[in-house]
């Protein structure tokens, strides 16, 4: 469904992806982690367009995107959740939502989304009427997984949800992908720091390192890789 | 109160006394007088050693009254009545302000100055919001909106006296030649944000003023364009005789002649120009174009993100700005009947921008008050002639000190659906 061949990113002089290949099937949570600095939201920047890829092809549905403008390839139906949330702080939560329906159809199928996003989030049907920035980190996380939700993307790119946010509701949020995978037939593409939550999660995984993959797998599989849980995971070198 | 506070806002007054001694002393105290042959300096040290001596006074009250919020009551009941301001009071006040705003001309008090002034304040207001669509919406810094208050006029003013079109012809056209300045001026600053982005707009507005004084064979240079035809209502003419075959508004309907009718009708027209481009906006901000320009002054790469298209946003703001800019520029011209590039610096820009920012930015209730509160003051300072400008200046700190984020800072809402139902 999505298939990256050797995509290089650089920044100015710097060289931020090496030459990455990596590809996500229809259906699936495909998890990727890494380390600070390896490049994981760079390729999530460069799949959504945002950043240009200087080298190599991003194909989505059989047609190459790496060229493509950021609102095309959300009309496409890649939608991205960006690190840190990014949500629009002084609109409230419900023009928020409104804001992720731009791309679909210009808000046709509003009424109905909306209705899908405050089921899968009860708590931010209570405060549609706040204020983005009002919310605690964990809410505004979810709005902006349910913001991205309302462009009917057919694949999700989530860039580190659980960052800085309090560990009940991260188990909730990884929850709310796992259903937003089985029931929604959303294909999930997840860039996380917090590996094991992210294995777990995941069918298949690569891990990134300095700009290149270097391990990729099923995520149970990787789960147990040594070197793994030595680099990745808490207490990983007992076993 | 401690002493160690006294002491230490003492300190803070006297270090303001020395920065208000080092403003004042060369501009006030060292005063010019003509005498003959030459300039010759005379000092003023007395009305200098006064103004440092408030300075230090204001200075001191403001401290202590900060440490000791009861001190001073007339801080803080001053303070409140700023803060009671909010927006949910802003709706009764837009209702009762336009009802007021269309009797205005008729109240027993009104006489031809009031008008002036009321017009002039409108004219703001219409600049202001325009300007807000670009600043407060869409969070684009434009600190030269005045060239398409320029582009407007002089659309105006070409077309009208060129082709002898009317009125109502050439206000959209003029508007329209706005807008695409408007565009043309958003192209090269699409990538610009915030400081970059002011100072390219400052730019603009200086270049499309030198442009004006140096295309003679146009703009008729620093000479200005004269005899701009006057608006009329509607095919009626102002005129005490009209000229053959003509009817006059007053014939027409049977009036005494006077010249209060062509400043009663325009200014009408400014108010009804003003509310239109104030309905626009309360209307496209629950557009998709209007959010998605909200959205792109909170966080541009979410806005990508969300597959909203940063470029065209960015040029319908600019365009759709620059053509409220252009219409107010457009009732200047046949208001005055005579326009210059004098008429379109730098100055104008910052008052405008004053005013969206001062009203708290994307306020609309908000524009209206600072416009009353900034024109109307350094109108009412008239007769101090150069000082007046203090006066400004005075207003806009007064703004600061107690409302810093703007007089009405709350941003409304556009949607509250399901509310009702509940």
């Amino acid at each position: 469904m999505l298939k990256i061949s050797n995509v290089e990113t650089f920044y100015g002089k710097i060289q931020a992806l090496r030459g990455v290949d990596l590809d996500v099937n229809d259906g699936e949570i495909v998890s990727l982690i890494g380390s600070n600095g390896a490049g994981k939201s760079t390729l999530l920047m460069t799949i959504s367009g945002v950043n240009k890829a200087k080298r190599g092809n991003i194909v989505f549905n059989g047609e190459n995107i790496e060229n493509k403008d950021p609102h095309k390839i959300v009309d496409m139906g890649i939608c991205q959740v960006p690190e840190g949330r990014r949500i629009f702080s002084r609109l409230t939560v419900e023009e928020n939502l409104r804001l992720g329906a731009h791309a679909n159809e210009k808000g046709k199928h509003f009424e109905n989304d909306i209705k899908e996003v405050y089921d899968l989030f009860p708590v931010l049907s209570n405060r549609k009427t706040q204020r983005g920035g009002t919310l605690s980190g964990g809410e505004q996380q979810m709005l902006a997984i349910g913001r991205a939700l309302m462009s009917k993307p057919k694949v999700l790119l989530l860039d580190e949800p659980s960052l800085g946010i309090a560990p009940k509701l991260v188990n909730q949020i990884f929850v709310s992908i796992k259903n937003i995978n089985k029931e929604k037939n959303v294909t999930i593409f997840l860039v996380e720091q917090n590996a094991k939550k992210a294995l777990e999660l995941a069918d298949r995984a690569y891990v990134l390192v300095n700009g290149k993959v270097t391990i990729k797998g099923p995520g149970q599989e990787l789960l147990k890789n040594k070197d793994i849980q030595a680099a990745y995971l808490e207490g990983g070198a007992k076993n | 109160m401690e002493k160690k506070d006294i002491i230490q806002s003492f300190k803070d007054s006297l270090f303001t006394g020395l920065i208000a001694l080092a403003l004042f002393g060369p501009i006030v105290g060292l005063k010019t007088v003509s005498k003959g042959e030459g300039l010759f300096i005379t000092p003023q040290w007395g009305v200098v050693f006064l103004l440092v001596g408030l300075c230090i006074l204001g200075r001191f009250l403001i401290n202590i009254n900060s440490a000791r919020r009861t001190e001073f009551k007339i801080f803080s009941t001053l303070s409140s009545k700023f803060s009671s301001i909010t927006e949910d009071k802003a709706k009764h006040f837009a209702i009762t302000g336009i009802l007021f705003a269309v009797a205005f001309p008729f109240l027993p008090f009104t006489d031809r100055y009031f008008m002036d002034v009321a017009i002039m304040i409108l004219t703001y207001i219409m600049l202001g919001w325009g300007l807000n669509i670009v600043v407060g919406l869409a969070g684009l810094l434009d600190l030269g909106y005045v060239a398409f208050y320029a582009v407007g006029a002089y659309s105006y003013a070409l077309i009208a006296t060129t082709f002898g079109w009317s009125f109502w012809i050439c206000l959209p056209l003029a508007g329209l030649f706005a807008a695409f300045f408007g565009i043309l001026l958003g192209f090269p600053v699409l990538r610009l944000r915030g400081d970059y982005l002011a100072i390219v707009t400052l730019g603009f507005g200086e270049i499309i003023r030198i442009i004006l004084i140096n295309w003679y064979e146009v703009t008729n240079g620093p000479d200005g364009i004269t005899g701009i035809p006057r608006p009329s209502f509607f095919g009626l003419p102002f005129k005490r005789s009209p000229d053959e075959g003509e009817t006059s508004f007053h014939l027409f309907f049977n009036l005494e002649y006077s010249t209060m009718h062509r400043i009663i009708f325009l200014y009408y027209l400014i108010l009804v120009l003003a509310l239109i481009t104030n309905y626009f906006t309360l209307k496209i901000r629950k557009l998709p174009v209007g959010r998605a320009w909200e959205a792109l002054r909170e966080d541009e790469i979410a806005c990508k993100s969300l597959g909203v298209n940063p470029t065209n946003t960015k040029l319908t703001a600019f365009a759709i700005g620059a053509m409220f800019g252009g219409f107010a520029g457009s009732f200047f011209a046949t208001r005055q009947a005579f326009i210059s590039p004098e008429s379109f610096t730098f100055i104008e820009s910052a008052i405008i921008v004053a005013i969206v920012v001062l009203g708290g930015m994307g306020s609309q209730t908000g524009v209206v008050l600072a416009s009353i509160f900034l024109i109307g003051i350094t109108e009412m300072f008239r007769d101090l002639e150069q000082y007046r400008m203090i006066a400004f200046g005075g207003a806009m700190v007064l703004i600061m000190v107690f409302k810093p984020k703007g007089i009405l800072a709350n941003r409304k809402p556009t949607i509250l659906m399901h509310e009702d139902k509940k």
